[in-house]
């Protein structure tokens, strides 16, 4: 997904010279085309995340459209309060991209995770919250944040992440997208764990249940529609994201459904409430969390079980 | 104001009230009657708890009527104790949380570098308030950038919410020099004083410029004159009619 993001970055920066890229000190290498096309719209501003966030508001009140660039725990909880008052308060056209979403930075260990950020980010009045599932979404994800000019929070995964998606999909901020249809269960996935919900879905398949899976990338706002018809139209619904089961996307969707009088998720598969006591990667850190498609499609089945009539 | 919404920090806006108008009347290239004007000047009051000296000075300067003041802390108001983003023509940003202004006014001052924009910025932080990190992240990056379009000014009263500031902060001069800054230290009370310097700014090319002003928290009231007090005690009648015979309002 980096360099997906790079790449479009670089496309919507040649057709919008307002839009700048500042960096929390992270990204080696990765920016140096972009730094050599676009002199002086590529800003290091050094380790120093409140500054980062507080520079990319003042740029935006000077009619700019700032993307702020750090590992996800970086770019939201340091600097939290800027983006609360100085981005969301002011209601400035400011991307901020946490990269490293979930254990994307595995063995670098809980400092690097980010397990939290969907969870902070959202809560705050007037900001988008975008969860690309894939690098395909990811490039859509950008451009579409390129042109929004509003607050929004990116939450990417890392370099290598697969694609999901055969050929690009159509992509709005709070259109989720289906991937494939199902009778019997909807699994709403957020981030870049889609792969593993798709896998989950082959597996509900072979085993006679048919599982539709959806990329709901933006977890704020929800995609209204794509919920009451996922809800409407399938038995139960299940979420799944590579984040803490606290106030994350599995929370958003139990909130919206207490909001609209329709009923609960039957379960969100998410990270524990803790941190990851050992090192590992992410594949590692996602299984010690049960976030793998074997999992995944087992408890599915079982709850799907408990619901059959006699 | 601050006797009539019975709201606190009056020290605090007497303390930086000769900087404001300074600015406003004689420093910032700006037009009441075009407040969104591309090219103006940029005020950021970073120590936001100062506002009424702010919405006064605008309110005085023509940017809004008087009797606008007398939203001032009320219900359905548009004067917040600390202001809101455009709660009036004349308030670039937000302010009320410590440490946020500098940055913002970094970003400011790379814009206009960015666009070629003629406009300067200016930031009006308070000393306590250089106990916030951001404000030295925000100070390495505005020299490392050659921000010479961005003046900042310490209103330097010697008290923070608690306590005395001094000498914690001292030498503050030499902070900001040695952070990249081309720094003048001068009485913030003193008009021939601020204009010569704020006239003069940039104080070097490629640097960005910082007045470290010292000032009298409460300044012209004799009872609140450097007393800790008034950043908490609103006004009673009778502090109001003294004050204003005082300052001979």
């Amino acid at each position: 997904m980096r360099n997906a993001f790079v790449r479009s970055l670089a496309t919507a920066a040649r057709a919008d010279p307002r839009l700048v890229l500042l960096t929390g000190d992270l990204g080696y290498k990765i920016f140096d085309s972009f730094a050599a096309e676009f002199p002086g719209r590529f800003i290091n501003v050094g380790v120093a995340e409140a500054n980062l966030i507080g520079v990319s508001a003042g740029l935006a009140l000077g009619g700019l459209r700032p993307f702020a660039y750090s590992i996800a725990p970086f770019a939201t909880l340091r600097c939290l309060e800027q983006i609360r008052n100085d981005v969301c308060y002011h209601n400035l056209p400011v991307t901020i991209v946490g990269v490293g979403g979930g254990y994307s930075y595995g063995h670098n260990g809980p400092t690097h995770h980010a397990l939290e950020d969907i969870a902070v980010m959202r809560v705050l009045p007037g900001i988008t919250v975008v969860c690309p599932g894939d690098p395909l979404e990811t490039e859509l994800a950008v451009a579409a944040a390129a042109a929004y000019g509003k607050p929004v929070y990116l939450r990417l995964g890392r370099a290598g992440d697969p694609l999901v998606h055969s050929s690009p999909p159509h992509f709005r901020i709070g259109q989720a997208i289906t991937l494939s249809d199902g009778r019997d269960c909807t699994l709403i996935s957020t981030g870049g764990i889609l792969p593993v919900a798709v896998a989950a879905a082959e597996q509900l398949k072979r085993a006679g249940i048919s599982c539709r899976v959806v990329s709901m990338h933006t977890v704020k706002p929800l995609d209204d529609a794509c919920l009451r018809k996922c809800s409407d139209e399938t038995a139960a619904l299940f979420t799944v994201e590579e984040h803490s089961g606290i106030g994350g996307f599995g929370s958003a969707i139990a909130e919206w459904s207490v909001a609209n009088d329709h009923p609960a998720p039957r379960f969100s598969f998410a990270a524990e409430d803790c941190f990851a006591s050992v090192s590992g990667s992410q594949d590692y850190l996602r299984a010690r969390n049960r976030l793998t498609a074997d999992h995944i499609a087992a408890a599915i089945a079982a709850k799907l079980q408990e619901n059959a009539p006699c | 104001m601050a006797h009539s919404a019975q709201a606190p920090h009056t020290g605090s806006a007497l303390s930086c009230a000769d900087l404001l108008v300074a600015l406003y009347w004689s420093v910032l290239r700006l037009d009441p009657n075009a407040p969104g004007e591309p090219d103006r000047d940029r005020l950021i009051l970073s120590k936001g708890h100062a506002s009424t000296a702010q919405y006064a000075a605008l309110a005085e300067r023509g940017f809004f009527p008087n009797a606008v003041l007398e939203e001032y802390a009320r219900d359905g108001g548009r004067l917040a104790e600390h202001a809101g983003p455009h709660c009036v023509p004349g308030v670039e940003a937000a302010t009320g949380s410590l440490g946020h202004g500098l940055a913002i006014g970094v970003g400011l001052a790379l814009a206009a570098k960015l666009h070629r924009a003629r406009y300067r910025v200016f930031v009006i932080l308070s000393d306590g308030e250089c106990y916030e990190g951001s404000v030295w992240e925000a100070a390495l990056l505005a020299s490392a950038q050659r921000l010479d379009n961005l003046v900042a000014i310490v209103d330097f009263n010697n008290w923070s919410a608690m306590d005395r500031t001094r000498p914690a902060l001292d030498p503050l001069t030499e902070k900001w020099r040695s952070f990249g800054w081309s720094v003048q230290e001068l009485d913030g009370h003193d008009f021939n004083q601020i204009l010569a310097a704020l006239n003069s700014a940039p104080f070097e090319p490629g640097r960005p410029s910082m007045m470290v002003a010292h000032t009298v928290k409460g300044k012209g009231v004799s009872f609140m004159e450097d007393n800790l007090e008034w950043h908490y005690r609103p006004p009673n009648h009778d502090d109001l009619a003294r004050a204003l015979r005082e300052i001979g309002a």
